[in-house]
């Protein structure tokens, strides 16, 4: 009992720290939220299944899945994110037309159902409850995705230039940083985090059209209360949604775990208007 | 820089609007008698469209707020008057019932939103989040344990019967086809005739302020808050009236009133028309729906494509709108002209 709501509570966390890192590390850095963060995701999980479907194994699907959707999100940036900086609200509103034109397109070029990929995972019995052994791989990865950007950006001179773009993209530029580089090279790191958390989810979910829809609404929420730094907020407010989560959607339903986050979330607000990492100056 | 929203709103109507405004209201009034069946009918719904854009045109334009979340009150407004109606049998009270609780509920919302100072971007998100997560748990009860009084609540399949207004000058019989058109058409040219009055009272002048600088008016002893909330209620209230009369047109509710499509075309509605005028989110909901009603006949592929692509273009090339952009281009070209006469 108690080990199935601590297991459901990780389980939790860990799918809020994988679809929603990616739009937080760009959002940390370019103070964009890019409403296309779920289509991403959506990509992601089709260049997996067409991987697998292709005879490649499932961790190579992964790895091209990430690369693929991090070179489309570089693509994205130079068409149109580019055009818009400092119009915060522009780029929400192209990012959005994003959003729509993508799914329009992989529904009219794929047919809206669901394509699903063949692998078998068995599962396995821990202090006392059954469950699927591909969690745990799915838990693994959203901690290591978290784990290597936070060493990228603690111990690389790469890391180093973009932390100091993110404190102060002026100074950073008179320094000799292109922070349009600097910039389009964000939101294709945090693109392909989207394409992977996709390509992990798809043998639980499968490829279809509106994959995104399920998990942006949790990503946004996570993203504005863990505040402007991404990693510690994203892990925080993780922590916080997906321990309510976890408890309510054990007791009730999945969808009363999503309006009960979604309440906390808008209380927390009130308190915090700038999120849980607001106050503090600098950090990850 | 371009300044990213022009100041009009602030005069007094001149007379010239005035006698549009007339000669609108006497083509509407009589258009019935002109106007075959099934165009009214289309006519009807562009209007309650109309009437939705304007609510978000104004809270956009004119009070610096972008929220998603119009279609929340929308589908709220329709969803109350369709549990209400059923349940009572009075269709009027309903319909005031149905425009009450969405204010109420936007009111809540706005609070913690509006006086919790969270930034303007923070509340569109927020207001996106709503949206998902209420036509999400509006889907999720299509068990017959989610019962509201008598009626079910049918998840995806929405509430069929709604009952229709009862006039009392008609007897009490349903709503015509015509009286339908003339409700619609008389809610809009009123809401839009209001809130073009109101712009030009304190009040107006006070939010336009606010959009501007937020800081200076709280330093020139404003509740900012007060009024931004104010705004965001009275928006709410003008979706619920949209979105009680979309259920009266369709006698049906249904979770697609507020998924992700419909907010997404309010928002292109307003910006395609122009959101720093009144008139431009009513153009812009007539050209978009004739637009995507096209789109439906000759079946070029899904809507969606075509509108986030019309999204895209517009933000990226003509961010202010297609009236404003028109305005200026006329503006440009008479004084070109000008010029040349001067000379």
């Amino acid at each position: 009992m108690i080990a199935t709501t601590l297991y459901l509570i990780v389980y939790s966390i860990a799918l809020l720290v994988l679809v929603s890192l990616g739009l937080a590390v760009i959002f940390g850095i370019m103070k964009v939220i890019n409403l296309a963060h779920g289509e991403f995701i959506m990509l992601g999980a089709y260049s997996c299944v067409f991987c697998v479907n292709a005879g490649a194994p499932l961790w190579l699907a992964f790895a091209c899945a990430t690369i693929a959707v991090g070179l489309f999100g570089v693509v994205v940036e130079r068409l149109v994110i580019r055009f818009l900086y400092g119009r915060i609200v522009d780029t929400l509103l192209a990012s959005w037309g994003l959003s729509l034109f993508l799914v329009g397109l992989v529904t009219t070029v794929f047919g809206p159902r669901s394509w699903s990929v063949p692998v078998s995972f068995g599962n396995v019995t821990f202090a006392g409850i059954n469950f699927s052994s591909y969690n745990f791989v799915l838990i693994s990865i959203a901690f290591a995705m978290v784990a290597i950007t936070w060493a990228i950006a603690r111990f690389t001179t790469v890391g180093l230039i973009v932390r100091g773009t993110m404190q102060e993209a002026t100074i950073a530029s008179a320094l000799g940083v292109n922070p349009g580089l600097v910039y389009m090279g964000t939101f294709g790191y945090g693109a392909a985090l989207a394409g992977l958390a996709g390509a992990v989810l798809v043998p639980i979910t499968g490829a279809s059209p509106t994959l995104g829809l399920f998990f942006v609404a949790k990503a946004f929420i996570t993203v504005i209360v863990g505040g402007h730094l991404p990693l510690i907020g994203t892990v925080a407010a993780s922590g916080l949604f997906g321990t309510i989560d976890g408890f309510v959607s054990y007791a009730w339903s999945s969808v009363a775990g999503e309006v009960g986050v979604l309440i906390v979330a808008v209380v927390v607000l009130r308190l915090l208007p700038l999120g849980i990492t607001g106050r503090m100056r600098s950090g990850l | 820089m371009e300044p990213e929203f022009s100041f009009t709103g602030g005069q007094a109507p001149r007379w010239w609007w005035w006698a549009l405004i007339v000669t609108a209201a006497i083509v509407l009034a009589a258009a019935p008698y002109f106007v075959d069946i099934a165009l009214q009918f289309d006519l009807s719904i562009i209007f309650i469209f109309a009437l939705l854009a304007l609510s978000m045109g104004f809270l956009w334009g004119y009070a610096g707020i972008l929220s998603f979340g119009q279609t929340i009150f929308f589908g709220l407004g329709g969803y109350s008057y369709a549990i209400l109606a059923l349940n009572t049998g009075m269709s009027s009270l309903s319909m005031l019932g149905a425009i009450l609780i969405p204010v109420a509920v936007s009111a809540l919302l706005g609070y913690f939103m509006i006086y919790g100072r969270i930034s303007d971007i923070y509340l569109s998100v927020i207001t996106l989040v709503v949206t998902l997560i209420f036509e999400k748990s509006i889907r999720s009860t299509s068990g017959p344990e989610f019962v509201i009084g008598s009626v079910r609540l049918n998840g995806q399949n929405g509430i069929p019967g709604v009952p229709s207004l009862n006039l009392p000058w008609e007897d009490g019989a349903p709503l015509s086809i015509e009286s339908m058109f003339h409700i619609a058409a008389g809610c809009m040219l009123v809401v839009y005739v209001g809130l073009r009055l109101l712009l030009t009272m304190r009040f107006g002048r006070i939010i336009v302020g606010i959009r501007e600088n937020d800081r200076r008016m709280e330093l020139l002893g404003y509740d900012t808050r007060r009024y931004k909330l104010a705004a965001f209620v009275l928006a709410a209230g003008v979706a619920a009236l949209s979105g009680v009369l979309y259920a009266l047109w369709g006698s049906f509710v249904a979770p697609e009133m507020f998924n992700l499509n419909q907010a997404a075309q309010v928002v292109i509605w307003v910006i395609v028309g122009g959101r720093s005028t009144l008139i431009g989110p009513i153009v812009g909901t007539g050209l978009v729906q004739y637009l995507s009603n096209w789109l439906g006949t000759v079946s070029v592929g899904q809507v969606t494509l075509v509108l986030g692509a019309v999204l895209m273009l517009f933000v990226l090339v003509f961010p202010r709108g297609l009236l404003p952009t028109l305005g200026d281009l006329l503006g440009l070209l008479r004084r070109r002209l000008g010029g040349k006469g001067g000379q």
